[in-house]
């Protein structure tokens, strides 16, 4: 028995008529064409009027077409509609102006030279060609790298002890830990210069700015962790103990194992979180314009000081400067940024 | 002979099933709660450390640390004594971060709606990631972008708000100095906070159940219509949470604020005057040259910091914790 099959073309019901895309059309056209005439006309000048009238005439626009076409709820329909897009375009404005202008001021001083010295023997206003950052460079390896290895052990147990042991106080620790997320980096930093240096006797040094970060990294790793650890089924935590592990056995060789790439996205969003942190630094780093490879002693620089120095001293060369320790911030916060979108993909594929 | 071993087998003794952890697991539930509690050590050290070297600050001045509006130092040549108070910074700190909130909040709630009901599919990915790179800029690059780039800016929109709305108290100008106002910082703000309120408000608008929402459009609702009833009612708590962490995060803001506010120990009402208070800057702005009573004054200010910081957060998050969970 043959059958010829005849292709039916599909329909599209919910595909707008022109009939029901002109007024829109036209709604749009009205609005740009009244905005250009009543700039033109009234002493609104400049882009701010221009935007301004462009927002005002595309809600009275919208907003009528919507009412005489159909009733009031629908004009307030519209009028909300434009009022959210706004909202949308009002965030993003900010953040292409952020990247515009770090990319045109900070990208002027920039070569491989400024990684290979530092501002010891360099003044302030000296060109941009002399001198480097190679200084803040170390600083900040230093004081990150500190502050990881010190959250990551707690962050991740903090995240166990919730998720996996269920003590008793889990409860009590997911609150906290949340409300901690929330302390102010200064904060931190005077918590730190409070033990650290006044209580402890220390002098400014790299440690104590690792110390500080890692106040302000563990809330960020133990949220993320916790979030990772309960993606994790609930089967393999069962066929874990059904086999007559323990449950030091399952975490072990189970459960991490499985949260593997999740963990790593935590402790990078831990790192995201601080590598910028200014605040705390200028109360334990103490600052400096050479490299210090001692990260125990001494003061030490960091990004977020040298931009932060530049800023302080105000001269032009030394801004430029800050613009330039801001491109190098950036660029290594974006990267860290991407990491960690990438390992968090990672985990979506397996699943 | 094989009977005889038979014979010689002995049934097995039955096991004994206990429920009580084996030693590794006593060891490894004992080290995960240490690390666990090591957090909750940590808060409640920051809190005693900060009193602790504050105390005598807070003991000299009295209630008058809260509410004094002077910050001089000693002067012994002059028998002045020292005179710590954070009132004005206080005030100033409010000030800001409700500026921060006004503008930041509905921008915020606007955008999560865009995100869960409004954006065209393609549009979703890329927002979503634009408001998560916002929410990784470091602040001392809000800072440097909030002093160079939007300083310009946000003083000829003062002038205009100025000029056409000066009747208002709030608007009003004493002197004509518009730079590092109460408002440009709030304005700093307000872009900082906005990731954070929006990426909870669209965590709660995207539990709103669907068939709630589905209900209201098959009962002929507008978009906005099912949203003011359906959406609205039901996260109504966790976007009263999010603007609240949002403001915790203001209010502690320092670096960001310290570059656009110039700190005056005054109270103000006029919000676009170049006058106006934060504890954390004022904290930074003080740290470098304080002797050790001055310093103590500054442990207690940043404990007061602390405090207020951790009271809006606890709120925030039993605000958005209950919201999650209903």
């Amino acid at each position: 028995m043959s059958q010829t099959l005849t292709a039916v073309k599909p329909s599209r019901p919910w595909k707008l008529t022109p009939k029901q895309v002109l007024p829109d059309l036209f709604g749009a056209t009205f609005t740009v064409a009244a905005t250009f005439a009543i700039v033109a006309i009234s002493p609104l000048k400049g882009k701010l009027g221009f935007a301004l009238t462009l927002i005002f005439m595309a809600i009275i626009t919208a907003t009528a077409i919507s009412w005489i076409r159909r009733d009031r709820k629908a004009a307030m329909n519209s009028t909300t509609t434009v009022l959210v897009y706004i909202a949308a375009a009002f965030v993003i404005v900010p953040l292409i102006s952020v990247i515009y202008e770090i990319v045109k001021l900070g990208s002027v001083g920039f070569s491989f030279g400024i990684f290979t010295d530092d501002m010891a023997e360099t003044s302030s206003e000296s060109p941009l060609t002399e001198g480097g950052l190679l200084h803040a460079v170390i600083g900040t390896a230093y004081i990150v790298t500190f502050a990881t290895l010190l959250s990551t052990p707690i962050g991740i147990l903090t995240a166990l002890y919730i998720v996996e042991v269920k003590g008793r106080f889990a409860g009590l620790v997911r609150f906290f830990v949340q409300a901690m997320s929330g302390v102010p980096s200064i904060v931190a930093g005077l918590f730190i210069f409070a033990v650290w240096m006044i209580q402890l006797g220390n002098a400014y040094s790299g440690i104590a700015g690792g110390f500080a970060l890692t106040v302000l990294m563990i809330p960020t790793v133990a949220r993320t962790s916790e979030e990772v650890l309960k993606l994790i089924p609930q089967d393999l935590r069962e066929a874990g103990l059904a086999l007559g592990a323990t449950q030091w056995r399952t975490v072990a060789m189970v459960i991490i194992p499985a949260a593997r790439s999740g963990l790593v996205t935590a402790i990078i969003l831990g790192v995201a979180r601080v590598v910028g942190e200014t605040a705390p630094l200028l109360l334990t780093v103490g600052g400096a314009d050479a490299i210090n490879l001692n990260p125990g002693e001494g003061n030490m620089s960091a990004f977020p000081y040298y931009v932060w120095k530049n800023l302080l001293i105000g001269n032009e060369n030394s801004i430029s400067r800050a613009w330039l320790g801001v491109f190098v911030l950036m660029i290594l916060v974006l990267i860290i940024f991407t990491l960690a979108r990438y390992f968090s993909t990672v985990r979506g594929n397996k699943k | 002979m094989s009977t005889a071993v038979v014979e010689q087998k002995q049934t097995p003794e039955p096991r004994t099933i206990t429920t009580e952890l084996r030693f590794t697991d006593k060891l490894f539930r004992g080290i995960v709660t240490g690390g666990g509690l090591i957090s909750l050590a940590i808060l409640g050290l920051i809190g005693f450390f900060l009193i602790y070297n504050g105390f005598e600050a807070i003991r000299n001045a009295g209630l008058a640390f809260l509410t004094g509006f002077e910050w001089v130092d000693a002067v012994p040549e002059n028998e002045q004594a020292a005179a710590y108070g954070i009132g004005a910074m206080l005030y100033g700190t409010i000030v800001t971060g409700i500026l921060a909130m006004i503008m930041g909040v509905p921008i915020a709630v606007g955008t999560a709606l865009f995100l869960s009901y409004y954006a065209p599919e393609w549009l979703k990915k890329p927002m979503v990631v634009v408001v998560d790179v916002m929410a990784a800029i470091p602040s001392i690059v809000y800072g440097l972008w909030g002093f160079f780039v939007l300083m310009p800016h946000a003083e000829y929109w003062a002038k205009l708000i100025h000029k056409y709305f000066g009747f208002i108290p709030f608007f009003d100008m004493p002197a004509p100095v518009f730079t590092r106002s109460p408002f440009i910082a709030g304005l700093v703000l307000a872009i900082m906070i906005t990731p954070i309120v929006t990426a909870i408000a669209r965590e709660v608008f995207a539990q709103t159940p669907l068939e709630r929402i589905q209900a209201a459009y098959a009962l002929g609702a507008t978009k906005w219509s099912m949203i003011k009833a359906v959406v609205f009612p039901y996260g109504r708590g966790g976007v009263v949470g999010g603007a609240m962490l949002g403001l915790g995060r203001a209010l502690g803001e320092t670096v960001a604020v310290y570059t656009v506010l110039n700190l005056v120990y005054d109270i103000r009402i006029e919000v676009l005057l170049s006058a106006g208070g934060n504890v954390a800057s004022m904290i930074v702005n003080k740290f470098g040259e304080a002797d050790f009573v001055e310093l103590q004054a500054l442990m207690a200010a940043g404990f007061v910091l602390f405090l207020v910081t951790l009271i809006v957060n606890f709120f925030a998050n039993y605000i958005i914790n209950k919201t999650a969970r209903e």
